[in-house]
Parts: structure tokens; sequence; C-alpha cells
């Protein structure tokens, strides 16, 4: 369960004025909202990578405001994917998990479970220097699964893949959505993505945050 | 110079399509001509060098003790002075180029004065450090006593004043390595499980390790050039504090014009290879 309390988030002259949801344990949130509002500086808020000036943040009903980011055990996919750039494929699914001083077995494992599920088998020994979008995007994702987080924040995850790609990914954040359970956040500007992903939807503006219904995000009307 | 009235007189062209076509001859001219004044200068410097000497001026400097003795000081002192450089350049870089914190303007602004010191400034205010009393106590005498590590007029001190100036340019370099550097890998990082600490180490000195070799390479140039702090801070003792900045100094004081070209042409030679390290490594900076 994700929850904020009356969060205000600073950052020089943008202020991100007393966020107020809950997201249930399992579900997929959408949060959508014109450019500017602050959807990304909310997910940085929620996985401890900005600074919080007021009000709570509760992961499983636990207050998490002042930990910091390793502590929080979140799963995030940032816009820009952020790869690391002198690391291979595999490297970035076994990272958290060496972190964790898991065992190799485990390790080898679950890096074989994740790149049959993401696709990215062939790709293991790669350099991630040539990847295309959907294949970064892909690592970006199994790097935020790989440790089981609880918590899945995904920024903007689509929109720098064509239209083919971000079909094969829509269907791939919904199997990892059955199969994990995993309680998502995800910040998109595509009606699309709401629709055939969400179970809620939320709309961020200079008055806050609200929830809109599913059946009017459908209508389009999430999207302003 | 391409003159656009040619294709006025073009019949097929119209009141609407009428391109002028100019040239970029005046641009590389001028430009070029600029530079190729410092490549000039730069070229007839070490032309004039190699010409003034000869083979045997050469290897007969090469020859004397202290000049051997200077070149082994000065490849040793160069070393450790750029390897203690990138210690401490790397972690402060990173700092300043990562964090904001209160008075970090001012940290930035300390770290060139060794740049921006005059180098007999630097040398008599070194010296002045280890033999001033700070509340009874003398830096100098509780490294000769009590450790048994005399630094003034010693190799420590050569080392300490090469440091003094190579750490500094050490520091810039590392920093504009982090500040070229996208800091979100890191802030990813702490979310899969790092402590800033982890951060730091697994992911952002991999990817600063070109940075590294340039900032050890251009600190180990500036401490090879280093002089008058060590005149004033180490002295100039044959065969026990000269290293080869002070041969010149010392040759040409005794009026022995051919040994010091000799030596400056040495010099010469251990920048250029240098150079060719850095080439080698492929960093940005010769590229």
């Amino acid at each position: 369960m994700i929850e904020l309390r009356n969060v205000t988030v600073k950052s020089g002259s943008f202020v991100l004025p007393r966020i107020n949801f809950q997201i249930q344990s399992g579900e997929y949130a959408v949060l959508m909202g014109t450019t500017g509002r602050g959807k990304t500086t909310m997910l940085e808020s929620i996985c401890g990578l900005r600074h919080v000036a007021n009000g709570q943040i509760l992961i499983h009903g636990r207050d998490v405001t002042r930990w910091s980011p390793p502590d929080r055990e979140i799963g995030y996919v940032p816009q820009d994917f952020a790869l690391f750039p002198t690391l291979s494929v595999q490297a970035h699914l076994e990272f958290a998990l060496r972190l964790r001083k898991q065992s190799g077995n485990l390790i080898a494992e679950r890096t074989q479970e994740l790149s049959e599920v993401l696709g990215i088998g062939h790709l293991l020994k790669r350099s991630i220097v040539g990847l295309s979008g959907g294949e970064s995007q892909r690592v970006a994702l199994g790097r935020a699964l790989s440790f089981r987080p609880t918590v899945l924040l995904l920024d903007e995850p689509l929109s720098a893949l064509d239209e083919t790609t971000r079909y094969e990914m829509h269907a791939l954040l919904k199997r990892v959505k059955q199969t994990t359970g995993v309680t998502t956040l995800h910040v998109t500007h595509s009606v699309s993505e709401s629709d055939s992903l969400a179970d809620r939807c939320f709309w961020l503006d200079a008055e806050g945050i609200q929830e809109r219904p599913i059946s009017k995000a459908k209508a389009g009307l999430c999207d302003k | 110079m391409h003159h656009p009235s040619s294709d006025a007189a073009n019949p097929d062209a119209n009141n609407y399509w009428s391109p002028r076509r100019r040239s970029d001859a005046l641009f590389f001219l001028v430009m070029g001509g600029l530079s190729a004044c410092f490549i000039l200068l730069i070229v007839l410097l070490l032309a004039a060098d190699i010409m003034f000497t000869t083979p045997r001026d050469f290897y007969e400097a090469l020859a004397k003790p202290e000049i051997r003795a200077a070149l082994r000081l000065t490849i040793l002192s160069c070393t450790v002075a750029a390897i203690l450089s990138v210690w401490v350049g790397t972690p402060l870089g990173y700092l300043l180029s990562r964090y904001s914190f209160p008075g970090r303007w001012l940290v930035d602004t300390l770290v060139d004065i060794p740049i921006v010191l005059p180098p007999l400034v630097l040398g008599l205010s070194l010296l002045i450090l280890f033999h001033q009393p700070f509340f009874g106590l003398q830096v100098e005498s509780i490294f000769r006593d009590s450790i048994g590590f005399p630094i003034t007029y010693r190799w420590p001190a050569v080392v300490l004043a090469q440091f003094s100036v190579a750490c500094a340019f050490s520091v810039r370099t590392m920093r504009v390595t982090f500040d070229q550097m996208n800091p979100r890998a890191e802030e990813v990082a702490r979310t899969l499980g790092c402590t800033r600490g982890q951060a730091f180490w697994q992911i952002a000195l991999p990817q600063a390790r070109r940075g590294i070799v340039t900032a050890f390479t251009i600190a180990w140039a500036r401490a090879l050039g280093e002089f008058g702090p060590i005149l004033v801070f180490a002295g100039a003792t044959r065969l026990r504090t000269e290293v080869l900045s002070t041969s010149v100094y010392l040759e040409l004081s005794t009026g022995n014009l051919d040994a010091a070209v000799a030596v400056s042409l040495l010099m010469v030679i251990l920048a250029v290879v240098v150079l060719l390290v850095l080439r080698v490594f492929g960093t940005g900076l010769t590229a």
C-alpha cells in the first residue's frame, strides 16, 4: 500500500502542495496530469530521492518519510531509464541481488526468470551501449523488479517507444501485474496506457490530486 | 571569392529563387592563421632546444650522478604526488559536483588558491606553516621528533610542494568528470539498495575511470613543472632535494647552459611521454 498524507515538496520555486492519496496493495494506479505539475517529483519523493518538506509517506502502513532510498525497497523505473554505463545487461539484473548478498544459485535463477519474462535472454552478455529504447526499457524494468519489491514506480516508461514496442510493453506490464501483484504507480500522458492497465486513475494539476473514475478516463476525460 | 551574380545570370532562376553561394574560406583562413601562430611557437621552441644541444651534451648531462639522482627523484616524487592528488581529488571533486552544502562556494574558491598563488608565495607559506608554532606546537618538530620523519629541506617537502598545486588541478578535473556524468544512475542505484558509499564505489567510480587517468596525468605533469615552491620549501641540495626543474636552475646559475638545455630536453621528453600516455588511454583531453 502507498499512502501520501498532506505531502508537500519544495524544489527551488516549485512547490508540490499537500498531496493526499492512497493506493491499496496489488492495485495498478495510473497518474496523469499536465506537464510540469510535479508527477516525477512525486515519484522521487515516494522512493526517497527528494526531500519532503511536510507531510507523511506511508508504505504498507509504515511511515518512511525520513527513510533513505535503500531502506524503502521500492522498485523505480525513471523516465530516462538511467542504466549503469559500465555494467552488462546481466549485471543490471543481478545488481540489487548482489547488494543483498544472495547466493549465486538464487541470483542465476532470478536472472534467468526475469530475462525470460522480459524477453531479454539474448541480450544478457551485452553492454547497455547500443540497446534500443524498448530493450533499455526492459532492462530498467528487470533491474527494478529483480529484488521483488512490493511497490513499483514507473515514470512515463513507454513515452520513448514506437507504437509496436509500446503495445508489447503494455502486454508485458499486464503480465508483471498479474504474476507479481506488485503495487504500481505509473505516470503517463497516454489514455491508452491508462485504459489498458489501470485499476485506478489519478489526475494531478494546480489544485492538487484527484481520482477520476476509470470509465470517465476511458471516455478521454482523464487526459484533458 | 564566388560572385552571386553568376547565378543570377542563370536563365532558369526566377525572382523567388536567387541563391547566393558563399565561401567559408575567410573563416578557415582567420581561425587557422591564428591557431597556427601558437602551434608554430611550440614547434619552434622544441626545435630550438633540439638544435642547441648535441647528443654528446645530452649523454654527458645524463651521465652526471646529480642529474641521474634528480631524474630518479623527479619520477618518484611526481608519481607519489600524482597518486596523492587523485586520492584526494576524487572525493573532493565528487562532493563538489554532487552536493550543495553551506559554504560550497568557499570550498570551491579555496581549491583554486594553489593555482592562482604565485609559486614562491606558496613555497614560503608551506615553510611558515611547518615552522610557525600553533599553541606551542610546531608542525615540523612534531613530524621530526615524534614520528622521526623530517619534512622541510628533505624529499617529503618536494612531494608536498608538488602535491599542493597538482591536487588543485586533480580536483578540477575530477569535478568536471563527475559533472559530465548523469547523477540519475547513482540515484537509481540507491533505490536498488545501495548506500551512498556503494553507489559511489560501484556506479560513479567505474564511470569516472578515464577522468581519473586524466587527473593523474595532469597532476603528474604539473608536479614535473613545479619549481618555485620546491626551491623555497625543499631547497636545492644536490643529490637530496634536487629535481629536474631544480637541475635546470642550478646548471643555469653556474653558467652551464649546455647541461641546462640537455636537462630541459629531458623534461620535454618526459612531458611528451605523459601526453602519449593520455592518448593511449583515449581520454577526451587529447581526442
